[in-house]
């Protein structure tokens, strides 16, 4: 079948997709999009975590059909994302400015070395950045079990606990600046 | 990429820092991945992607021990979409197995299964589904076999021999054919200091089967070459073990089977083995195409070897004093159908097995089992981790026994530089034991009640159970406890340990570049940015990239055994010095008519000049290379060691050992059985922290993992069959789980290694595990002799 | 494979009469799991998600009319003072990201005693609003599961609401698993005060081949209360009763050993879960009532 959907802002299309294929299958091996990973394919992990309309959701528990119509956002897209919602004007796609610019929230992962080999990093990251969007200055406790559904194995999550609060914080001081 | 005309959409990339990322030896550099890895651009190896690939699917025994009678293949061959359909009999070359350190493993089973999940044929196809359905198609006639689970039945006098033909350097010396390794320690005289015993404990100890659960599936991609070759982009610990393991199996000679590190999602032992590498080559070579291979979590867990689960008997005696007398102590690894690295793991079982305590005279033998249980190999502080906890409880037992203080019987009898261990060799390097458990011991406690809130209603999140919302406090009793452990670092008893680096030095952009190639695998530790950090500190450099790892570079030997950044840090660090002996001779034939002091002083590269060890300039970096690059390419080995005395176990086994402790604080909810952790405190020493909060980063994930073993992360194995393969039944912790895990970092160097540095990565899972059950016992006043600690025994 | 996306709930009911195999996906935490692990493959997929009414609710005068795709952090946010049972228990089942996703009638299509949902169900009282093409049944929940993984629905029938009575005292919920967060359930326990009546109801859920609700102890504790006269003294409950319901609850089990936990501890926990929300309720029904002096209710999160 044919799907058609946004993600980061962009219509994609993909044919002859298989009726089981999930949305994480069609945006990594259709779409050109394989920052969403693909750790466990049951939920259980939350390294394929997107926003569908959003709200943040399993990639891999989505049916690619029902996809069709709707807007996602990946961890490709955060940076411009956060941009928009922080305001900023819309940019050309391929504006390598715009492209090389980080989000705050994966700009806070890398400084805090909440990042090891990486590949929870874009599930916790989509997490997260709604996280914030939601409750800006979350506590620890708001922040575990925002993030209870996405499993780290390699840094006992002090540092990613450390990125969170870290990109609050920064979020806190340029709203005081503004 | 050489002999192949067709390269991947997605491969790995050259990882390059400019001016923006900074630091030496000794700084919290940034990741140079980092960037990559936040963005979602970094290439794993299940992101590789080939324009025409066909996927390629295992089709797996449902049997754990069984002959095969026939395959027949028609029907799945018939299926369109499927380009190929592979059995034992497809395979092209006379050799037909594969193994880590005993080549033992079938590619594809022929004749027999000796495991459950055992890869019986393979199928590229169009699509993942087409494969799968495919596979369903191959018809397989299987005749059940007598199975072999445990130490009872592997050495039954009837038992069935599960490797009949073994002709490995072990098998002369077991005392049975399903035993793979055995590994006795004598030292002293037992008899003598168990009369001597004023107080004597027993114990026997269970370890359940730990599963490494890295993130990144099993995947890769390989791709036809036109001379007949292949090139393979994988996710592995030690790209040219794989190598010699593949290429034979191919008939193909080594150079053209060309292997490039694909990003991997953490490993922690569980890629030392081969997963699908053998196979995606096979079905790449078959169909001339490109195929891409990805376990699910389900076949992941098939997929790859897990901790050896172990039984552990123990005898600890004492003086009243509290002085430990002897030990004794028997420890049966299951090590599964297939040898993997159970040599090793037995290796290091026994020469632990005392832990970091002073005593003369013990009685150990270990030893690893063949069984129609899940294959099991290395995973983090293999060994150790299993010996550690049945000590770690004996001391604790000891110690009440004793009516002594446990952190202070353990400092009583903590060994330090200078001491043995069981197989005779003195510990040559700092060995801080009691002065690690003085640390965690004197950290004010967490305070108590954390779940209380000011509008009296309590927070489930700090509770046992959760979120779960199982108890507002009723039936919560907190409880502390200890443990320290040892591990060695790098490859032990007389094992040829190198790595090699090559480092190039040129001008780029009028900028001196220094260009760093290894084949160690990045796992995650941070080994890219320590050897960049290594870089700028020996070159004076500020832009360093780290090319990505391959076989066109030698071998770096295994990310493994806490041993990368000493052995490749170290090849990185002499290959440094080499090409800056060269940049200075070329400065003296160059330039060393205009100053004297190229002749005569002490010279340094800083800054991007060469400077006199007086801070003098005597050039710009960037003159002295001109338009010619310098490059050196060299091995780095630690000092020998040698292979453990056969009956006795004696010998200089270990180049190094790594000592960590851990204070834990738990509240149980004694009703039902459920603990939080509360916190996990940790000291190390770590000789030298290349990279300090890197250092951390390991001493946190390596603590939860051992937490992890603590509560909750078994395979479940019954009839040697899987009860739990996915990530709703084998539960590792989530940040719900986790405490809070301060770390105190000692640096007491290590003469002998590079920077004085001492492996970091495994001793944190060691005594974490130990710290966490003496913790509930302390809370419950339960025995609990098994990990991980289940509901049901706490409250039974 | 077909891929069936009906835009209506007309539509809906026509495509599963037609094709009665058809497996409706509304959040998939179920049904692509199965299908991802290769455990399922149906002739028919069918998306629920593009129905409207399947993600609305209502709040009536006696009873909450929950749309069987709503999502759990809906329940969580919105009805957790009608339903403060089915919010607790929503609040645990397994992530953020799931309890976006996941709902209800996904709960009760897939039938599974360790879903989390049917416990709150059993102890607030609900009916489970099943169509077809043929008509609309209203299924006590009670008579919903009708075995592991089976339920009462017939094959061309989908799931449209459940009505949920609205709490009229203090609910509970309670679920024992192996881990803080994101886990199943190794048995879980609900139970709900309900003062108009003078009832008390519960619910079992991962302990018997189907959720259960332990009606001896329900009667128990009722005939209890009112011979006592608790519900109008709003006196403590004495340890004896307390104790007796949890047996009477621990009695109603009829568990398995399985590899997550041992029938003898699901029993056993199921005990000690049904003392403590008893204790955790009816603490909360003495303080709500006039003059009444405790103040603790559920959880804070919940």
């Amino acid at each position: 079948m044919r799907v058609t959907f946004t993600v980061n802002g962009r219509q994609h299309e993909a044919d002859d997709v298989w009726e089981g294929e999930s949305l994480l299958y069609v945006l990594r091996e259709r779409m050109g999009l394989p920052g969403s990973k693909n750790a466990c394919e049951q939920g259980e992990c939350g390294s394929c975590t997107v926003r569908l309309d959003g709200t943040p959701v399993c990639a891999c528990l989505v049916a690619a059909g029902q996809a069709e119509g709707r807007e996602v956002t990946t961890v490709e897209g955060l940076p411009e994302f956060a941009r928009r919602r922080a305001g900023g004007a819309e940019r050309a796609a391929g504006d390598a400015e715009a492209a090389a610019e980080l989000s705050p929230v994966q700009q806070a992962f890398i400084d805090a070395g909440a990042v090891q080999c990486g590949f929870c990093t874009p599930g916790l990251l989509v997490a997260a950045d709604e996280l914030i969007e939601r409750k800006p200055q979350p506590s620890d406790a708001d922040i575990r079990e925002a993030l209870s559904g996405n499993l780290c194995r390699c840094t006992g999550y002090e540092k990613i606990l450390d990125a969170v609060r870290l990109a609050a914080a920064r979020a806190d001081e340029t709203r005081e600046v503004v | 990429m050489a002999g192949s005309t067709r390269v991947p959409t997605r491969t790995p990339s050259q990882l390059s820092q400019g001016a923006a990322v900074s630091g030496g030896v000794g700084d919290s550099s940034l990741r140079p991945d980092g960037v990559l890895k936040a963005t979602g651009e970094f290439a794993y190896s299940s992101d590789m992607w080939h324009e025409d690939m066909l996927w390629g699917f295992t089709l797996r025994s449902p049997h754990a021990h069984a002959e095969i009678v026939s395959v027949d293949v028609g029907e799945a061959l018939a299926q369109a979409g499927v380009y190929a359909v592979l059995t034992h009999d497809d395979l092209p070359a006379e050799v037909k197995k594969y193994g880590l350190e005993l080549r033992d493993t079938p590619v594809l089973a022929g004749g027999k299964v000796r495991h459950q999940g055992e890869p019986v044929a393979l199928v590229a196809a169009d699509h993942p589904e087409t494969a799968r359905r495919a596979a369903a198609k191959i018809k397989v006639e299987y005749r059940e076999l007598p199975l072999v689970h445990d130490e009872a039945t592997a050495l039954a006098a009837d038992a069935p021999v599960l490797h009949p033909d073994r002709d490995d350097h072990h098998a002369a010396h077991v005392p049975h054919p399903n035993i793979v390794h055995r590994q006795p320690i004598v030292r002293g005289d037992v008899a003598a200091a168990a009369a001597r015993a004023e107080v004597v404990v027993s114990g026997e100890y269970e370890v359940g089967m730990q599963d490494q659960a890295f993130l990144g599936p099993e995947s890769g991609l390989a791709v036809p070459a036109e001379d007949g070759g292949v090139d393979l982009y994988v996710a592995t610990q030690w790209l040219h073990s794989d190598l010699r393991q593949i290429a034979p199996v191919l008939g193909l000679p080594e150079d053209k089977v060309r292997m490039t590190l694909a990003g991997v999602g953490g490993a922690f032992g569980g890629r030392e083995d081969l997963s699908m590498q053998i196979h995606a080559c096979l079905l790449a070579l078959r169909t001339r195409k490109p195929v891409k291979m990805v376990y699910n979590r389900f076949e992941s867990f098939f997929g790859h070897v897990h901790r050896h689960p172990a039984t552990l008997w123990y005898e600890h005696g004492a003086t009243r004093d509290g002085t430990l007398t002897h030990i004794r102590c028997r420890i049966v690894l299951d090590g599964g159908a297939y040898a993997s690295a159970s040599p090793a793991v037995v290796g290091n079982a026994s020469s632990h097995a005392a832990g970091p305590y002073v005593v003369d005279d013990v009685e150990i033998e270990a030893l690893a089992l063949y069984t129609n249980n899940p294959p099991c190999g290395a995973m983090r502080g293999f060994g150790a981790v299993q010996a550690c906890f049945a000590y770690e409880a004996q001391m604790d037992k000891l110690a009440a026994e004793l009516g002594m203080d446990p952190v202070e019987f353990r400092r009583k009898n903590a060994m330090s530089q200078g001491d043995r261990m069981p197989t005779g060799q003195v510990v040559d390097s700092p060995a801080p034991v009691a002065e690690l458990l003085r640390r965690v011991k004197a950290r004010p406690l967490p305070p108590e009640r954390q779940w209380e809130t000011l509008g009296g209603a309590p927070d489930v999140r700090a509770l046992p159970g959760g979120l779960s919302n199982t108890t507002h406090g009723e039936g919560v009793v907190r409880g502390v406890g200890y443990a320290v452990g040892v591990k060695n670092v790098c490859f032990s008893e007389g094992f040829d340990d190198y790595s090699t680096a090559r480092v190039r030095l040129e001008v780029i952009g009028g900028e001196p570049v220094a260009t760093v190639h290894t084949a160690a695998a990045e796992v995650g530790q941070g080994g890219v940015t320590v050897h960049a950090q290594i870089a700028r500190t020996e070159l004076g450099v500020t832009r360093v990239t780290i090319h990505p790892a391959d076989t066109r570079v030698g071998s770096a030997g295994s990310t493994s055994a806490s041993r990368q950044t000493y052995m490749t840090g170290g090849a990185v660090r002499h290959v440094c010095e080499l090409v800056r002996e060269e940049v200075f001779r070329r400065g003296r034939e160059r330039l060393g008519t205009y100053h004297p002091a190229w002749a005569t002083a002490e010279l340094l590269l800083e800054g991007g000049k060469v400077v006199t060890d007086a801070g003098e300039v005597l050039a710009p970096l960037v003159d002295v290379l001109g338009d010619e690059p310098v490059e050196a390419v060299d091995e780095f080995r630690h000092r020998p060691t040698v292979a453990l005395d056969p009956a006795t176990g004696q010998g200089f086994g270990h180049v190094q050992f790594s000592f960590a402790a851990h204070r834990a604080v738990v509240e149980v909810d004694t009703e039902l059985g459920l603990v939080k952790v509360i916190e996990l405190a940790c000291a190390q020493d770590v000789g030298k922290a290349m990279n300090p909060d890197a250092v951390v980063g390991q001493i946190h994930g390596g603590t939860t993992q051992g937490l992890g073993l603590a509560v909750m992360e078994e395979i479940v194995v019954e009839n040697a069959k899987v009860r739990n393969p996915s990530f709703t039944d084998y539960l590792i912790p989530t940040i719900l789980d986790t405490p809070t895990i301060p770390v105190d970092v000692l640096e007491l160097a290590d003469e002998h290694a590079p920077y004085g540095l001492r492996g970091a990565g495994e001793a944190p899972t060691l005594s974490s595990t130990p710290a966490v059950l003496a913790a509930i016992r302390a809370a419950t006043g339960k025995a609990l002799k098994r990990v991980p600690v289940r509901p049901e025994h706490i409250v039974a | 494979m077909e891929f069936l996306r009906p835009a209506s709930w007309e539509e809906a009911l026509a495509a599963k009469a037609e094709h009665p195999s058809a497996v409706p996906i509304a959040g998939g935490t179920d049904v692509m799991v199965e299908i991802n692990f290769d455990h399922r493959r149906p002739g028919h997929l069918m998306d629920l998600n593009r129905i409207p009414e399947l993600h609305e609710w209502e709040v009536g005068d006696e009873t909450v009319r929950l749309g069987a795709s709503v999502p759990y952090s809906e329940v969580i946010d919105r009805l957790a003072t009608e339903l403060p049972g089915l919010a607790l228990a929503s609040h645990t089942v397994g992530s953020p990201q799931i309890r976006n996703r996941g709902s209800v009638g996904g709960n009760l299509g897939a039938a599974s005693p360790a879903g989390d949902s049917h416990p709150a169900l059993l102890a607030a009282g609900a009916e489970v609003e099943a169509e077809s093409v043929r008509g609309t049944r209203f299924i006590p929940v009670e008579d919903f599961y009708t075995g592991v993984k089976r339920n009462a629905l017939a094959e061309d029938e989908l799931i449209k609401n459940i009505h949920i009575k609205k709490a009229d005292g203090p609910q509970q919920f309670s679920k024992v698993g192996t881990r803080n967060a994101m886990v199943i359930a190794v048995c879980a326990f609900s139970i709900a005060l309900h003062p108009e009546s003078r009832t008390v109801r519960a619910g079992i859920g991962s302990a018997a081949p189907t959720p259960v609700r332990p009606r001896a102890a329900e009667d128990f504790l009722g005939a209890a209360l009112e011979e006592g006269g608790f519900w109008d003294s709003g006196a403590t409950l004495t340890p004896s009763l307390a104790r007796e319901f949890a047996e009477l609850c621990a009695g109603a089990c009829n568990p398995i050993d399985d590899v997550r936990g041992s029938a003898a501890y699901r029993r056993r926990a199921v005990g000690v879960m049904a003392r403590r929300t008893l204790g955790w309720t009816w603490e909360s029904y003495r303080g709500n009532r006039p003059g009444g002096t405790t103040t603790e209710g559920g959880a804070p999160c919940a």
